[in-house]
């Protein structure tokens, strides 16, 4: 953001603070608590929720209540004398077993409520039918596979000038789930520890790398529900929402039809036989360059070093070793700046990422978008090598790496 | 015989060290007292200079001033500067201050080895600063933006910072088990004669405790941190799944320390509270020995209880059920101790000097939290409440007045006695109330960030989220900035003022009051008889 921008920020922040900040308008849109539910497992979060909200409450009326009342009326200044034998009185000997009883007898109540929720959370009905949804979280963005239905939806922030209000709150493809149906979520991890979080479907639940974590709902209302990543996952944290929406099951139906159609055209389209010409590879590289690789290496390709290396060449990039020696090694660096490398290595690196490191294996896309990425990455930005990669070449090297693994 | 010798005539066989020999090669529990207390308070602001950067950058939507890797660099190491450099400091630094006085001894039971653990502490918050130094440095890799508990496999990702901060848990360890080796051998073998364990002053008490605590997790962390040193460098896979390792092992090894650490900040903080409340009531506490049952059973459920951090990482219903009933039960003997500060009060003869207010507002404070504590404890709640800023504002109000403010009293209580002048109470009184009003317009508004669904640990928000971030930044300003006036406060009083009495309240009650105040060089070279 340019310095002028940036003051005209602070500027209407402070007036807001000042003026508007404090009108009634402003604190409508402010929320106290809860959303509203949208499952039954939510709605029982939100009554225990409650329940433990009103006994804290009430207790806490009665302990400030005594210390008021204590500071008020035992104070030197009106006079009072301390009663030196107050702790050897019947409340002095037996406090000790009376407060803990007290307490015991309100924990009780509330675990004992807290228990019979837990259970109906916790164990996920075993139903043969039950829409199944694998959750993976990914440094940034969320993939979403229907098990039954081999259908992927990748979910991905929108850039604040698309989402508008919605800032950090909307996504491109949305989670389309149906309603008053049983839906299991599985979760886990392609990379460091991400967790699921839908409020009004009362569920988070971590998604870590060699685990399945199961969770469960029963959406009962139609709508658009909106929640983030809640485990810190690196440099986007703050850029991983989740947006589900409820729809019926016959809309649910005709969406799901809709999807498998995109998809069938889209497999048609990336069959290795085609040859694209390089314009054509280079618009379609841009646009999935900047879905999917601009969130750590950035629109302009500089990068954010030193996490994440440039891709434009001549540029340094100052790094710890185990990010730079394996760039060094597949030739991308030299002397302590970015170069380009091979095809069969810049294929590699998309393919299979740079273990140990925040690059990740890029090797669910199809051929199509990774010849358009490495394309578009050889030739943007004044890299200029003239490189053109069709679908075929990224074909060949996943059958060489397949044939590798196989000796 | 020789011994007895050097013992009455210590102070004319040896000219009482000065210069910078006095304070480098230090054995004397009360000047070490005060190096902990400076490097305490140093790292208290840097601590604090870091969370009004977070504050800053958070005050409105979109990214400001802090990229986001060094906005989660701050959220790190905000918060083990503030742990283990500012609250755990402060408080050995008070404990090797007063213990030897409470219990009548000439000194700390192993004078040179509290020496080292000091020097130690210092290496490790240096290290600790060049964590967060190296990764501007060409080469330097990335920023640790782990948060404190380091999980993996993203602190794998992390660049060389992450290395020194490993080095750095290790040296904080090394330092906490050495000065905790050290109270445990003072308290057991250096009380004065008559002075049973059931007549020792409730702040060795609390710190008996806490030693046993440190002794008991710290090793758990170090041995996490030394895992993730050898996944990082040595081709293990201790939490590399793909490597038939588990990266939920390392959670439980860290809050395996994380939990009781709480109680490791707390339980001094509530030591000094149960001396300061019978003083400016008056009256004796209310509750000894159920006291220090209650100190000892927290520390002990506070060892069973450690996953409650980790509701969310899909443990068995069995194991989840018993963390959240053994997690509700610490609010057992915890209540007990807020009971009988209460009852402490009741019906005594009230005055508010600035460390009567601090306890009160710790009482008040610490009672909240822990009503949010509980609502946190019960699962079903805490799948919703988890990560959220609920508990950001949960932990704040546990940690700030149970560890800090009590710290706070401490500090105003017993300044007098260690320099031997009044402290300006009017500006100690400003000082409280200013405090007051920063810190509850920091964190309230921040349980209905939780709720509303503001994820912790985001360094940019939607616009819904504006109105509450508003006030809480404005409030952190407040709050920091005027904790200035506690150093002005502590130096105006070092400089001079009304020279204090032995006894400087009216109501003291302990040999550490018998004593001259500012105390001798060497505390009692005759023992006292406690009867």
């Amino acid at each position: 953001m340019r310095l002028g921008g940036r003051l005209r920020h602070i500027g209407r922040a402070c007036a807001g603070l000042l003026a508007g900040g404090l009108s009634s308008s402003a604190f409508a849109e402010m929320r106290y608590n809860f959303p509203e539910p949208a499952s039954a497992g939510a709605r029982d979060i939100y009554d225990i929720h409650m329940l433990t909200m009103r006994i804290t409450f009430v207790l806490l009326l009665i302990v400030y209540a005594v210390i008021c009342y204590s500071l008020f009326v035992h104070r030197k200044s009106r006079g009072a004398v301390p009663d030196q034998k107050f702790h050897l009185g019947t409340f002095g000997r037996w406090a000790w077993v009376m407060v803990p009883v007290l307490v015991l007898g309100v924990d009780l109540s509330i675990a004992g409520s807290a228990e019979k929720v837990l259970h109906s959370l916790w164990l996920v009905p075993k139903d043969k039918d039950m829409l199944e949804i694998k959750v993976v979280g990914h440094q940034w963005w969320w993939e979403f596979e229907y098990l039954d239905q081999k259908l992927t939806v990748e979910s991905r922030a929108l850039p604040p000038e698309k989402a508008g209000d919605l800032y950090l709150r909307d996504v491109d493809n949305r989670l389309v789930l149906p309603t008053n149906t049983k839906i299991r979520f599985l979760h886990t991890s392609a990379d460091v520890n991400h967790a699921f979080w839908v409020p009004e479907l009362g569920m988070k639940k971590d998604a870590i790398a060699g685990y399945v974590t199961e969770t469960w709902a029963t959406i009962d209302r139609e709508g658009v529900f909106r929640g983030q990543c809640a485990e810190l996952c690196g440099t986007w944290h703050a850029r991983m929402p989740i947006v589900v929406e409820a729809v019926s099951n016959d809309r649910f139906n005709t969406w799901l039809a809709e999807q498998h159609k995109v998809a069938e055209a889209a497999a048609a389209e990336a069959s290795a036989d085609k040859v694209w010409s390089k314009d054509d590879l280079m618009e379609r590289g841009r646009n999935a360059y900047n879905k999917n690789c601009a969130a750590c290496h950035q629109l302009d390709g500089k990068g954010l070093p030193p996490a994440f290396p440039p891709i434009v060449a001549g540029l340094p990039f100052p790094a710890a070793p185990a990010l730079t020696k394996p760039l060094e090694e597949r030739g991308f660096l030299k002397d302590g700046k970015v170069v380009m490398g091979t095809v069969a290595s810049h294929l590699d690196i998309i393919l299979h990422g740079i273990a140990g490191t925040a690059m990740q294996p890029w090797g669910q896309l199809n051929n199509l978008d990774v010849a358009a990425i490495t394309t578009y990455e050889r030739n943007a930005w004044g890299n200029d090598t003239g490189d053109v990669v069709q679908p075929a070449d990224v074909e060949k090297a996943r059958a060489a790496q397949a044939s590798a693994a196989a000796h | 015989m020789s011994t007895a010798i050097s013992l009455d005539h210590h102070d004319d066989h040896h000219a009482l060290p000065h210069g910078w020999r006095r304070w480098l090669l230090s054995t004397n529990h009360k000047d070490i007292g005060t190096l902990y207390m400076i490097f305490a308070c140093v790292m208290l602001f840097s601590g604090g200079l870091m969370a009004m950067l977070i504050r800053a950058e958070l005050f409105m939507p979109g990214i400001q001033f802090l990229q986001p890797d060094l906005y989660n660099n701050l959220v790190t190491n905000h918060a083990l500067i503030m742990v283990f450099g500012a609250v755990m400091p402060a408080a050995a630094g008070m404990a090797n201050w007063m213990i030897p006085l409470m219990i009548g001894a000439p000194d700390m039971a192993l004078p040179r080895m509290n020496n080292l653990s000091f020097w130690i502490l210092v290496a490790g918050g240096i290290m600790l600063i060049m964590s967060v130094v190296v990764p501007f440095l060409p080469g330097g890799g990335t920023p640790v933006n782990t948060g404190w508990t380091l999980y993996p496999p993203l602190s794998l990702q992390v660049g060389m910072s992450m290395d020194l901060l490993i080095f750095t848990v290790h040296l904080l360890g090394v330092s906490s088990i050495l000065a905790s080796i050290n109270i445990i051998v003072t308290l057991f073998n250096t009380r004065a004669p008559g002075m049973t364990l059931m007549k020792m002053p409730i702040f060795c008490w609390a710190w008996m405790v806490t030693a046993f605590l440190l002794i008991l997790i710290m090793p758990a962390l170090a041995s996490g941190v030394t895992m993730l040193l050898f996944d990082r460098h040595f081709g293990t896979s201790f939490f590399n799944a793909a490597g038939g390792g588990d990266p939920v092992l390392f959670q439980h090894l860290f809050w395996f320390f994380g939990h009781p650490e709480v109680y490791v900040l707390l339980l001094p903080s509530m030591g000094i509270v149960a001396h300061i409340i019978p003083t400016f009531a008056r009256k004796p506490l209310f509750g000894y020995t159920s006291m220090v049952g209650a100190m000892v059973s927290v520390g002990a459920i506070g060892m069973l209880v450690w996953a409650h951090h980790q509701y969310t990482i899909g443990m068995s219903l069995a194991a989840v059920t018993y963390f959240m009933i053994g997690t509700i039960l610490i609010s057992i003997p915890v209540g007990l101790m807020i009971v009988n500060f209460i009852a402490t009060m009741w019906r005594g003869a009230m005055t508010f000097e600035t460390p009567m207010l601090f306890s009160i507002a710790i009482i008040v404070l610490f009672t909240f939290a822990g009503m949010t504590g509980v609502m946190l404890a019960v699962i079903p709640g805490d799948i919703q409440y988890h990560d959220s800023y609920f508990v950001v504002a949960h932990f704040h109000y546990a940690l700030i007045p149970g560890a800090l403010f009590g710290l706070y009293a401490g500090t105003f209580f017993w300044l007098p006695k260690w320099t031997g002048h009044m402290y300006d109470e009017k500006l100690a009184k400003l000082f409280f109330w200013l405090t007051m009003v920063g810190f509850n317009l920091t964190f309230f508004p921040q349980h209905f960030l939780g709720l509303a669904g503001m994820p912790r640990r985001i360094v940019d928000y939607n616009l819904v989220f504006t109105e509450f971030n508003k006030m809480s930044s404005l409030g952190a300003f407040i709050f920091g900035i005027s904790q200035i006036l506690l150093p002005i406060i502590i130096i105006k009083c070092i400089r001079g003022g009304e020279k204090a009495s032995d006894g400087v309240w009216e109501a003291s009650n302990g040999l550490e009051w018998t004593l001259p105040s500012p105390p001798p060089f060497h505390s009692f070279t005759e023992p006292p008889v406690v009867k």
